[in-house]
């Protein structure tokens, strides 16, 4: 048997035209006559339109600069893009006509926000290790001390509560909050709600002797941290920090933006512009619409017939009709309802339209998932005798809307494309200042840079929300892999 | 209350138990009623205080409400109008020509956003790779930026720097786009063209006529009758046939410059042409990814069973791949019809004459009736989703799965 080979040779590598760079050609462009034919159309469809382009956006574009004479000639290329009006009037787009020298306000703002939201949305991507979340925290903690320095006590002490939160509450919440266990269900929840009115008024009245301007505010977070004390008592530092985050932070960005206490200057909302006008509407739109979208297909399956009836009549009314519709009737007629002399800002009433909108598109959603939970989830729950909120709470919800994730990000990004339209009522988001600033005489007839500069900062805002929504999607996809 | 009320938590006994003392605000069913009683007040209070503050509110503005107003003579302009128009109209008059303008942009652009939506979304699927990252990157770049947007870069930074009709760009000599608009072809019916349609009619009543019993043959007998080739010969010979015997009455009258405009042709203007550019870009990249998810919702067993039959891939994609599709594909496609419809309002914002921009905007200004306007336009939108969905229905219904 000396013939049969002991060792065994070495494999041969697959012939270079099915592997390498070769093989990929084949297999993906030229793998038929059509396949090959098509590759050219594709390849032609892209020589005719790539390079006029990049040379229009890159190559032969106006970058150095500060005046319209930069683009045009002699010193520019009038065939380039003129990037020298967006890097002008880059502060315009976006924070509107907001002063400039307060503008550092929204940045801090918008600092605490990524702070406090990149964890809850992003967990996993710092490795299992160095997992505590508080380490973004850093940089806008960092900053408080510069804060202190530049603008006084006032903002400083504002920021240091809101960062020093999560971590007192949720040491604090384990030991007080406990109310005696005979109370029962009603006891309990009428005095939170009591404490917390309560709580409310006295934060009012504290910031009224005090003199610190923005009562409502203080009020507000008075209110919400005694109701959230008992109510969160035994959770985890990432709940309290989600709940800080829907309850306390719009109150803490909503005194850093319009001012008017904490030596702050108050800045009126006719004002507030640019991107950061669109992001405050995103961002309320979404958080707004969602519970009420939530609290909408909750009463669509209701067994109550009245509330059925008028969440179906809601949401099939809304769902048929336009946004810009809405937007004029908040508008136009929503001041005609209120009496007399009452004037609602034109900001409130754009964010009210947005919100009611997308709360039927969500609503929607949502019951989506609600039909797609098997009936013996709702049976089990009610077996182990749950309460109808007790057992959405812990059983029906957090399954029905993992499952419509997809459903919920497409609203999401509908919603954050569509507050562009409250151009149309003249209110100065991105793309109303953009019009502004090309009616400028100084800057005629740069459009296309205009609305090209406009389309990536959009573009990256909702691809980045697709992106983090798939992420999120796959951290929740627990059982049903 | 004081009252003890049988728990009906409990469930159907099978013999009677002694029900157990329940208090009346534990039992769902008096919680119920007394919940539904207190939102129902709720609402019923906020209506009347609404109705009468807007009430109040109007008669101190002098605003007479009712609909008179739709009599009376609108005193402005319409740029473009599908029937008879002046300034000496009435508001009624303004109403429907708005209306017109809206069903006419939404009609074409849903046309044509679900042609280039079906051929994107099989571009999504293609084994070439370069065409199929060609139509991903489009339908990524599209959707993720808002439509008012790309309305205005259409209407804005492409339509309007536009050259004037001398230097128009010229398409074949027979499509001009310049700062006019869109200038296109018209056809031209002379005397006899109706025996033309004629013939179109009656060649497509024979095509389903012939396919009716090309498919009853193939049923009873199992032979295939050559249906697509007489259809092809029917569509194209017979009209032709229409056309020698009556001296070609129907031509294209083409466009051409006079002067310092077009004469002939039908001028679109640019606010029309932004429009329907842009609605139907931005929707097609929607119908795309729809057309995308339903074919690869088929079932690969369904398309190798096929295979394994013998079936010819055309056949396959005919056959089992494209009616199973269309079932997935149906429902969200009607929803992008009626977005589509919805977001032709955004006219309002280039100028177009639609509804919103000439009932709900300029007529609404002028009288200052709000609720009667904001009223009715709401509801033809309403009306027009609901027709839109029902003939969907409809449809979706014949092409559901008829189980045994």
């Amino acid at each position: 048997m000396s013939y049969v080979k002991t060792v065994r040779t070495r494999d041969l590598p697959p012939p270079p035209t099915e592997s390498g760079l070769i093989g990929w050609l084949r297999h993906n462009l030229f793998s038929s006559w059509l396949n090959t034919s098509m590759t050219f159309v594709g390849l032609a469809v892209l020589l005719w339109t790539l390079p006029p382009f990049l040379g229009w956006a890159l190559f032969k574009a106006n970058w150095l600069g500060d005046s319209q004479n930069a683009c045009v000639q002699p010193m520019g290329n009038p065939d380039g893009a003129c990037w020298v009006f967006i890097k002008v009037r880059f502060g315009m787009l976006m924070y509107g006509f907001y002063p400039e020298v307060d503008r550092w306000r929204i940045d801090y703002a918008f600092l605490l926000l990524a702070a406090s939201a990149g964890p809850l949305l992003m967990a996993g991507l710092l490795s299992p290790k160095h997992r505590d979340e508080r380490i973004l925290m850093v940089v806008p903690s960092l900053a408080v001390p510069v804060i202190l320095a530049l603008h006084g006590a006032g903002p400083a002490s504002l920021a240091l509560a809101y960062l020093a939160a999560p971590t007192l509450l949720s040491r604090l919440g384990t030991r007080t909050g406990k109310l005696p266990p005979s109370t029962g269900f009603f006891g309990r929840a009428s005095a939170i709600v009591a404490a917390s009115i309560l709580a409310y008024w006295a934060g009012v009245l504290a910031a009224q002797t005090l003199q610190t301007g923005l009562e409502g505010v203080i009020g507000l977070v008075a209110g919400f941290l005694v109701f959230l004390l008992p109510t969160l008592r035994r959770s985890s530092s990432a709940m309290w920090r989600l709940a800080l985050l829907l309850t306390v932070y719009p109150c803490i960005a909503y005194a850093f933006f319009i001012g008017g206490g904490f030596g702050l200057r108050y800045v009126e909302t006719d004002l507030w512009g640019g991107m950061f006008l669109t992001l405050v509407l995103a961002g309320v739109g979404i958080t707004a619409s969602f519970p009420i979208g939530v609290l909408l297909a909750l009463g669509r399956r209701s067994n109550m017939p009245v509330i059925r009836a008028l969440c179906i009549g809601f949401i099939e009314l809304i769902r048929g009709v336009p946004l810009i519709s809405v937007l004029f009737m908040v508008s136009v007629m929503l001041p005609l309802t209120l009496p007399e002399g009452t004037h609602i800002n034109k900001l409130l009433r754009a964010l009210v339209g947005v919100s009611l909108f997308y709360a039927a598109y969500m609503a929607e959603v949502v019951r989506g998932g609600l039909q797609a939970i098997p009936r013996g989830q709702y049976e089990a729950a009610e077996a182990l005798g749950f309460r109808y909120w007790k057992s959405l709470r812990l059983v029906i919800l957090p399954q029905a809307l993992r499952l419509v994730i997809p459903g919920i990000t497409n609203t999401v990004l509908g919603l954050a494309k569509d507050t562009t339209l409250v151009a149309v009522i003249n209110l100065m988001d991105l793309l109303g200042i953009l019009k502004s600033a090309l009616a400028d005489s100084n800057w005629l007839g740069f459009t296309k840079e205009a609305y090209v500069f406009a389309g990536l900062a959009f573009w990256v805002i909702c691809f980045g929300i697709s992106r983090t929504s798939m992420r999120l999607e796959k951290r929740l996809r627990y059982g049903n892999r | 209350m004081s009252k003890r009320f049988p728990n009906p938590r409990l469930g159907p006994a099978d013999e009677p138990r002694p029900s157990l003392p329940v208090r009346a605000v534990n039992n769902p069913r008096v919680r119920a009623v007394c919940i539904q009683v207190a939102v129902f007040a709720v609402l019923v209070f906020a209506l009347a205080a609404a109705v009468f503050n807007t009430a109040h509110n109007l008669r101190k503005a002098g605003i007479a409400s009712g609909f008179e107003f739709l009599g009376h003579v609108s005193g402005f302009d319409i740029g473009q109008s599908l029937i008879e128009y002046s300034r000496s109209s009435t508001y009624a008059r303004v109403f429907v020509v708005g209306l017109l303008n809206t069903l006419l942009v939404s009609t074409v652009s849903i046309f044509f956003s679900t042609l280039i939506g079906f051929f994107l979304g099989i571009l999504r699927l293609s084994p070439n790779w370069l065409l199929n990252r060609m139509a991903l990157v489009y339908v990524e770049v599209v959707r993720n930026v808002p439509l008012l947007l790309q309305v205005f870069f259409w209407y804005i930074a492409i339509l309007s720097p536009l050259p004037g009709p001398r230097q128009a760009i010229d398409f074949f000599g027979a499509v001009f786009l310049c700062n006019r608009g869109l200038i296109i072809p018209r056809p031209v019916l002379d005397e006899g063209s109706r025996w033309v349609i004629l013939a179109v009619v009656v060649a497509v009543v024979g095509v389903v006529g012939l396919k009716i019993w090309g498919d009853r043959r193939q049923r009873l007998t199992g032979r295939r009758a050559p249906v697509l080739l007489l259809s092809l010969l029917l569509v194209a010979g017979l009209p032709m046939i229409a056309m020698v015997a009556t001296g070609y009455p129907v031509r294209w009258e083409l466009p051409n410059l006079k002067g310092f405009n077009f004469l002939g042709g039908i001028t679109l203007q640019p606010e029309f042409t932004a429009l329907v550019l842009a609605l139907t870009l931005y929707t097609a990249g929607f119908i795309a990814e729809n057309v995308r998810a339903g074919i690869q919702a088929v079932p690969t067993g369904q398309i190798e069973a096929a295979r394994s039959l013998g079936f010819r891939p055309g056949k396959i994609l005919r056959l089992v791949v494209i009616p199973q599709a269309m079932r997935v594909i149906i429902p969200p496609l009607t929803s992008q019809h009626l977005t589509l419809v919805k977001n032709s309002s955004l006219a309002v914002v280039i100028g177009y004459p639609d509804l919103m921009a000439v009932f709900a905007g300029t007529a609404l200004n002028q009288t200052g009736q709000a609720v009667e306007i904001i009223a009715i336009t709401m509801l033809v939108y309403l009306v027009i989703s609901l027709v839109i969905s029902a003939v969907m229905n409809v449809y979706d219904r014949k092409m559901a799965i008829r189980e045994r």
